[in-house]
């Protein structure tokens, strides 16, 4: 009877530990919050957001996914992997994307508009346009309660020196430079997502990334 | 041991008398106060022809479950009261042997009470095109007179909406006239999503491939709001948005406006139709 006893705590005991394991594990490998950089000399408050999207985060930035796409901000000159940005309220964000990946087509293609920035447009390459080809798309970046929509074009099949796996250099590689700017309002936190179905393999290609806080979507926190 | 119980103290007195005094006084009291009080204050309120019948309906659901919750909760606190265990000792009670006539009046008025609500309800559904709720593609019944048709197209995380009478604008904001009849075309492109259209009283399935029909007249100028209802993933949550019931002019210039603004983004649209199947098209594609 008494081993028997000894036999139930110790494997109660040995679940209690991997459980916490577990939690712990999950509770430290929260995605970051990154702070957007103040930019002087703006009308307003500004600050600037420096991201780039690729096919393949790589293992150096996440080593349990290495394959799945994702989004990846500048922070002091270093490529991080987050999604979760904080700006101040009230102010004007500049966003710059650096797109590496290839086209996927959007699934409505009524989000090829660009809704909710400054001017109504974005600058494609330089180029300030109001939409792209629903075909070409190759992610968004769309935070819905703000109203912001910016579809972001694919880089050609036939580009040479495309990128494989991140972080990738805009200056040798291959890729589409999309810049906008949107207007927050009042403090809050407010989702972001892409809406183009990219994440190839998975559930109509929106599972793995699509749905895991850190790759695909994320948080603006207004502050 | 004897099945007989002891004799203690004065006569027992007749128990079902009191309780059903008490349960109708209480039932007495309780009606009208609950379809006239309480039943107007009911969700989802009166924002629509739709709306105003869910009121309805609750308040009698709720009319006929007074009597029986009544019953149940009195005859708890009866219970506990007159027949709690005395001290000085453990009694045992009198057998119970059954009482066919109570049991027979239980079984038979219980049973009415769900037939006739299950009657009630399939009246109200087919008088009430469906009383708001998606009734598929080929509706039983259908509103007379003029329909301002509306697509709403669900997709992981949104909802946007398609005028097919306004050449086909897509727009992510859902606007109404009021006093005019609404027909809903409800899809998705990707998983099973629910359109829920609050204080509506609007929820239909949102089902890739399906074509999913709920009618609706707004009668209130008011915000309204939408929310996804079914289960779909990361961001399910936090797929909502507000839509607006406006006076007919207000309509018309919105509407205008809408064209205006996505003119060059209505060329790339697909033509209108009531289903799409964009893609991938299939699992792991």
């Amino acid at each position: 009877m008494a081993r028997k006893l000894t036999g139930v705590v110790a494997a109660v005991v040995l679940l209690g530990v991997l459980i916490g394991l577990y939690i712990s594990s999950w509770a430290t490998n929260t995605v970051p919050s990154i702070a957007a950089t103040p930019v002087s000399g703006g009308a307003g408050p500004t600050t600037s957001l420096t991201l780039q999207t690729v096919a393949a985060v790589g293992p150096q930035l996440s080593p349990n996914h290495p394959n799945w796409v994702s989004y990846l901000v500048k922070q002091n000159g270093r490529w991080v992997r987050s999604t979760i940005f904080t700006v101040p309220a009230n102010s004007l964000v500049h966003v710059t994307v650096y797109q590496f990946d290839g086209n996927s087509g959007l699934r409505n293609p009524f989000l090829s508009a660009v809704q909710g920035t400054v001017g109504g447009t974005e600058m494609l390459d330089g180029k300030a346009v109001t939409h792209i080809n629903p075909e070409e798309a190759s992610h968004t970046f769309v935070v819905p309660q703000l109203g912001v929509f910016v579809p972001l074009p694919g880089v050609p099949e036939e580009a040479k020196n495309a990128c494989e796996v991140a972080p990738c250099d805009p200056s040798t590689m291959a890729h589409r430079t999309i810049e906008f700017t949107f207007r927050t309002g009042k403090k809050g936190r407010f989702r972001w997502q892409c809406f183009v179905p990219c994440a190839a393999g998975t559930y109509f290609n929106f599972g793995g990334p699509m749905q895991t806080l850190g790759y695909m979507d994320g948080f603006i926190n207004v502050v | 041991m004897s099945s007989e119980a002891p004799a203690v103290g004065s006569p027992e007195p007749d128990h079902l008398r009191r309780f059903g005094t008490i349960w109708l006084i209480a039932t007495l009291i309780a009606l009208p106060l609950v379809i006239f009080v309480l039943g107007p204050e009911l969700p989802p309120g009166n924002g629509s022809d739709a709306a105003s019948g869910q009121v309805t309906d609750n308040t009698v659901l709720l009319a006929m479950a007074t009597p029986v919750l009544l019953m149940v909760v009195i005859y708890l606190v009866y219970a506990i009261i007159n027949f709690r265990q005395p001290k000085g000792g453990m009694l045992e009670g009198p057998a119970v042997r059954g009482h066919a006539r109570i049991q027979t009046s239980w079984i038979l008025i219980t049973g009415a009470l769900v037939l006739s609500l299950a009657v009630y309800g399939t009246v109200r559904l087919e008088t009430g095109y469906g009383a708001g709720s998606g009734s598929g593609p080929k509706p039983l019944t259908v509103p007379s007179g003029k329909k301002l048709q509306v697509q709403v197209i669900a997709q992981q995380w949104a909802f946007t909406y398609r005028y097919p009478s306004y050449g086909g604008v897509e727009t992510t904001h859902l606007e109404l006239p009021v006093n005019e009849e609404v027909e809903f075309h409800v899809t998705s492109l990707d998983v099973i999503h629910s359109f829920w259209a609050y204080q509506l009283g609007v929820k239909a399935d949102a089902n890739p491939g399906v074509d999913n029909i709920a009618f609706v007249k707004p009668t209130k100028i008011q915000t309204f709001e939408v929310h996804c209802a079914e289960l779909c993933g990361l961001w399910h949550g936090g797929m909502f948005d507000h839509g607006r019931v406006v006076s007919g002019a207000d309509f018309e210039t919105w509407i205008h406006e809408q064209q205006q603004t996505f003119a060059a983004t209505t060329k790339v649209l697909p033509p209108y139709a009531l289903t799409y199947a964009p893609e991938p098209t299939e699992r792991g594609h």
